[in-house]
Parts: structure tokens; sequence; C-alpha cells
């Protein structure tokens, strides 16, 4: 039992929080936003250059060869810089389900190559970042289908969050396109990637409270002094320490693949989608009617918090998810581990 | 990042398993908050605790304990709650100054204290608020006035847990003339000497959970004082630590009840409407998160990290569940909510509104939840101060 990052899990960690944190600043956001651009090419290449896109691609395939532990890890580090790249749902969900695929029609290859393949997951009726797509994963009566992007028509959907682009997709399936019988594990570690960024997304919101209110003045004291103010942001921080460790623990027993560690991904994706909201509920209300502003950078989080709360299961998927495992499983002080349920006796 | 229990924690647990089901009590104590002869009654099951030497794992060999680690720790209380073993009477000492005394007491006291805490032979009581002094401890006014090799002490405290019966308690005085959190000193008294005058107070239902302490001039040496002379506000924090942070509470707890209350919610659940099946299943969340945390926590502090302002976030979390899923129950039950699990018509109604009143003073002791949230607040967060 270690319920910790190896010496071996920070450095990547650390190493892809240096490289986010100086190249998407909110100045970056901005200037990509006046500039209508879902990716940036510099930032995008550095991501690509370290590897992170075959994060989890076994190394025999020109991977690195590491697990959903790091992955959610670089996910919470994405939502804390508001990453608009699809580098999540590429390198954490794309890339496992090609890797799994018995014929993958050579898209491993050209995704770990800098190719992009979009989600058309059945959890969410719209595709995002479709247009910039080179093929698409797609469903059909759950079945799994590869599309390349000249064969769909897309129909832009206009949606809130600017680097989110979303689009229906209009395509016809063929026994040509269809490459597997089924999703495996996506909606899991979907669901498990957007807490992980939610819970980046809870913790940025509450650190631009905490800056805002301890510059902004009223009544000659600066209003992070007061304790209804403090209390929001105790709230939030409350909600992200209690969300944080079940991401963590949902990354390492997702592998499993039992009830108990489908259990612990749909808490994941309450919990932190709780956090986020509370988080940016109570940013905005810290910030006062500049929370509600375009100039105020807190928006792109506002918005990604709300996208990704419900983009891989509602939380009464998650909730119906919870009360199957326990109805059927046993529960008590020593069964807190999904391990633990596995062990015969 | 390892979540498997090794061959030796798992022989470990069966080894714990099979002692609780050899020796828990059949039927449950008496209130060790009513009478005398429930008071002994579980100084006794902590006597049959460290016999088999299960008094406080964590602890050195020589001073009663077993040398183990926080995660054996975990399981030990995880087989604890299992086994629905008595609540410790003793948890101010053990887990409170024991834990204190480790790192501030010196080798002769921790000789003394310890294995005698460890054994239920000295049960202690917490003495720190006052009546002026509650979130705002730093008000305390009773004082230790030194005398040669003695301190004098005189004062009230006030709300000190199980001081009614136990036999010593550790309090916070401070030199007269000090301020603040300056000239305070943690001093360890009997509740029997002279000058020391106890006077239950009654909770809500009756039960005398707590008392007030008046001190006339009572006497104590000067080498029953645990830490430095005026640093009895680090020594407190440290302790309060402990307190909010881990110890006080163990994850377990709350997963035993969730455990009852998902019996008890699939016992009625026919006429229950989804909306309290949402709250079982937040409540089971919720004491599993705070497991995890816990298991995280445990794991950074055995790597040499050290308990910072999370006991803070820790200490709200745990008391809000536990008063959110006593609650599910009484919903539960309804119109039996009211009824005393003894009551001839009380069917399943068992301990639930025991629990809840208990779980009422979780967010007001061990410093408010309203504080807790200004600690996170500032320390946590770095607002600045009122």
């Amino acid at each position: 039992m270690q319920f910790a990052f190896t010496e071996d899990q920070r450095a990547v960690v650390e190493a892809v929080r240096e490289l986010l944190a100086d190249s998407c600043t909110p100045a970056d956001l901005r200037r990509q936003l006046a500039a209508g651009e879902a990716v940036d090419a510099g930032r995008w290449t550095a991501i690509r250059d370290m590897g992170l896109i075959g994060l989890c691609a076994p190394e025999s395939a020109g991977g690195l060869g590491l697990g959903m532990v790091e992955l959610a890890a670089v996910a919470e580090i994405a939502g804390y810089v508001g990453l608009p790249e699809p580098l999540v749902e590429l390198a954490g969900v794309a890339v496992p389900l090609l890797a799994g695929l018995a014929d993958d029609r050579g898209w491993l290859a050209r995704v770990l190559d800098g190719a992009v393949v979009a989600l058309g997951h059945p959890a969410d009726p719209f595709v995002a970042g479709a247009d910039a797509a080179d093929a698409l994963l797609l469903d059909h009566g759950g079945e799994l289908h590869l599309v390349e992007r000249p064969a769909v028509s897309l129909v832009r959907q206009q949606s809130f969050d600017p680097f989110r682009r979303l689009f229906r997709v209009d395509w016809t399936p063929t026994a040509a396109t269809r490459v597997g019988t089924g999703w495996g594990q996506a909606a899991d570690r979907g669901a498990l990637l957007g807490a992980a960024q939610l819970v980046g997304i809870a913790q940025r919101a509450i650190d631009m409270a905490v800056a805002h209110a301890g510059d902004r003045q009223q009544f000659g004291k600066p209003i992070g002094s007061y304790q209804a103010v403090k209390h929001l942001a105790a709230d939030a921080q409350v909600k992200v320490e209690f969300a944080r460790p079940v991401v963590h623990a949902a990354a390492a027993e997702l592998p499993l693949g039992t009830l108990a560690a489908r259990a612990r991904v749909a808490h994941a994706a309450i919990a932190a989608g709780e956090a986020a909201h509370r988080a940016t509920r109570n940013a905005v209300q810290i910030h006062g009617a500049m929370g509600m502003t375009w100039e105020v950078d807190l928006h792109f989080w506002v918005k990604r918090a709300l996208a990704l709360r419900h983009a891989w299961g509602t939380a009464a998927d998650h909730f119906a998810t919870i009360a199957e495992r326990i109805d059927t499983l046993p529960t008590g002080a020593d069964l807190t581990f999904a391990s633990a349920m596995a062990v015969p006796g | 990042m390892i979540l498997e229990y090794t061959p030796e924690q798992r022989a470990f647990r069966s080894e714990v398993r099979a002692w609780m089901e050899a020796n828990v009590p059949g039927a449950p104590l008496p209130s060790f908050d009513l009478t005398r002869e429930g008071f002994e009654a579980h100084r006794a099951w902590e006597r049959k605790l460290n016999e088999g030497r299960w008094g406080m794992v964590t602890w050195p060999e020589e001073l009663g304990g077993r040398g183990l680690d926080l995660i054996r720790w975990l399981i030990f209380e995880e087989e604890y709650y299992r086994a629905g073993a008595p609540t410790r009477v003793n948890q101010n000492g053990i887990f409170l100054l024991g834990p204190t005394m480790m790192e501030f007491g010196t080798p002769e006291q921790k000789a003394r204290f310890l294995p005698r805490m460890a054994a239920g032979d000295d049960i202690w009581a917490q003495a720190w608020s006052e009546p002026g002094a509650g979130s705002d401890l730093a008000g305390v006014r009773s004082t230790c006035t030194r005398d040669g090799d003695d301190y004098v002490l005189n004062g009230q405290k006030i709300w000190s847990s199980r001081a009614v019966f136990a036999d010593w308690a550790f309090g916070l005085f401070r030199e007269p003339g000090s301020e603040r959190h300056r000239g305070m000193s943690l001093i360890l008294f009997p509740l029997d000497a002279p000058g020391v005058t106890r006077r239950p107070i009654r909770r809500m239902d009756g039960e005398m959970v707590f008392a007030e302490i008046f001190l006339d001039n009572v006497r104590v040496p000067v080498a029953d004082r645990l830490g430095g002379e005026g640093e009895g506000w680090k020594v407190c924090m440290a302790t309060a630590g402990f307190e909010r942070g881990l110890l006080l509470r163990s994850p377990a707890r709350y997963q035993e009840a969730v455990r009852r209350l998902v019996a008890l919610y699939r016992r009625h659940r026919d006429r229950l409407p989804a909306s309290i099946g949402e709250r079982v299943a937040r409540a089971w969340m919720d004491a599993d998160a705070y497991a995890l945390t816990i298991y995280q926590m445990c794991s950074r502090l055995e790597a040499g990290g050290q308990i910072g302002p999370e006991s803070s976030t820790n200490k709200i979390f745990w008391s809000e569940l536990d008063l959110a899923l006593h609650e599910v129950a009484l919903d539960i039950l309804g119109p039996r909510a009211e009824l005393h699990g003894f009551a001839p018509d009380a069917g399943d109604v068992g301990d639930w509104l025991d629990g809840w009143i208990f779980a009422l003073a979780g967010p007001i002791y061990a410093g408010s939840n309203e504080i807790q949230r200004n600690i996170i607040a500032e320390r946590m967060l770095g607002l600045p101060k009122g």
C-alpha cells in the first residue's frame, strides 16, 4: 500500500507542469481566442515533442508505456492551465482505443506522428474538435467505426467554450469503416480524465478568486479579510481536497475493470464535477460584477467546467453506477480499495 | 502508486480480526458518560486490549505499543470498527495527548505516562476551553504561578470530555500577566488533586459527556509540564493537528456507519423516494473519499511529511459527513426516528438517534468549523487576516 506518486511519476508531472505553465497563460489563451485558433502550433509541437500523445501507448508502438496515474496528473495540469488542445482526449482515450484494435489501419502510428483523431462517443451527441481532426472514431449501435475526415460532413453547434468547437457529424457506417465491436473502457477513461481536469479547473478558479480577494479593497480592507468571503473560498477548497484523492485512486484502479473500479471512476466524476461547480460558482461570486465579464480571465474556466461535467456521462449515469456497486457488492471499512474486493475470501 | 495490501498487511488484518472476534464483548457496554460503572467497564476493555498489545499499535514496544506504521494503524482501526468494539474511553489520552507527548515529552514523562495510558490505568481528559476562551483559545485566563519546583494552578475549565470520571487532565495555563499566545504552558494534573472540583454538565439527552473543572490553588510539580515553559500554544497546536486531522476520527468509523446505513436503507427502500437512495450513495462516497484522503495522507506522513493545514479540511469533512449520514438514517426511520433503541416498539431503530446527537457536536468541538474555514483561507490559501 503506497498511495503516493513515485519519484519517476513526480518528474514526469513536473516537466509537464513547467511546459504548460509557461506556454499556456491567460494572455496566450486571449491571443489564441482573438486569432480564432483552437490549436496553438508552437505549444502543440512542444507537447508532441515531449511524447505526451503517446504517454499511455505501448513502448513497442513508440509510446512511453506509462499509465492512467501519470495521465490523470497531466490532465489535472491541463485543466489548471485551461489547455485548448485535445491532448487529454487524444492521449487518454483515442490512443488506448487505437492500441486495442486488431487492425487500426495504421492510425495509431499516424497519431503518434502528429495526426489527430476526434471522438464521437455515445455519451455525447457532439464531437469536439471534429473540424481539426484527420479522422474520427464514431459510434454505430455500440460498435466502433473509424472514418476519415473527408468522409463526414459537419454541422457546427455554437457553444460556450470557444476552445471546444462542437459538431454534429453526419456520416454513413459501412463494413469498411467498422474497426471494433465496442468502446471498451473508453467511457471510464474519458470520465476519469474529465474528473482530473475538473480538479485542476476547480483549483485554478479558487486561486484566481484568492488573488482577487487579496487585492480588491472595500470598506478600507481587502475583501478577502472578511469571513464571508474566506468561507466561500474555503468551502470550495474542501471540495477539491476530497475529490483529488478519489481521482488518483480511480486512475490507479481503472485497469482492474471491475464494478468496484468503475464505481470509483463514477465517484471521481461526481466529486470533481461538484468541486469544479462549487469553485467556479464561488469564484464568480468573489469577483463580484467583474466575475461576469469577458475582461476577467475566470470565464475560460467557468466554460470548461460546464463542458466537462457532462461530456462523459451525466451525474445520473454516475449515480446509477454507484447504486449498482452498493447494491451488489459488500461495503465496509475493510473494503476501501477495489483490489481488496478481488482478493478471494 | 500501489493500492493493494501486501501479504504482511493482509496477515496483520487477519490477526486483528481473529483477536477482535474472540474478545469484543457480545453486548454493548453501558455508557461511560452516565455512571462510574459504565466508565469502569470501558476501562476494563482498555485493559483487555492492552493485554493483547492493541492499546496503541503505533507506539514503540517499550511504551506499550507494537511500533507499527500508520497504514497498519488504519488496518487496525478498520477491524476495530468492523468488529463493533467499544468506543475508546481514553481517546483524549491515546489519540491527542499521547502523540503530543511522543513529540514534546521528556524520556521520563514518556516512561511514566504512556504505558499507563495504553493500559487504561490513567484515563485522560482535555482541559483547554474556558467560559471566555472557546474558539478564541488564546483568551485562556487560568494561571500557573511558579513556586519553586511547583506550579500553583487557578482558574476554571469547561467542556472537558470524560472529565466527570477521568483520572488525569492536560490543561492550558498562563503565567500571571502574560497575554494571548505568549506565556502559556501545557500542564498535566490529577483530577483528584486537592483544590480540584469537577461539576458534570448534562448534554441535551442527559448524558454527562463533559464537565467544568474548577482549580483552586492546585499544586503540581514543574516536571509535569509538557514542552517548554511558555511554549504551551505551540504544543497545543500540534495536539490540535492530530485531533482534527487524523487520529481522533479514523475513516473506519464512518465506513462502518455507512455499512449499517446501507442495510437500513435496504430494509425500507420499497417505501422510500429516490432522493433517499442518492443520499445513501453520497454518504458511501464521502466515507470512502475520507478514507482515501487519509490513506494518501498517511502514505505522505510515512515518507517523512508533516500534518499541515489539511487537518482543517479533514475536520470539516468528517464532521459534516457524520451529520449527513445520520440525518439520512433518521429520515429513513421517519416517525420512529425519535425513539430510543430500547423503546418497546423501536424495531430496528438502533442507536441512530444517539449517533446523530453525538454528530451534532462535530462541527463545534476541536475548533468550530467556522474557525477551520478561517484557517484554510488564511494558512492554506493565503488570504489576509481579518
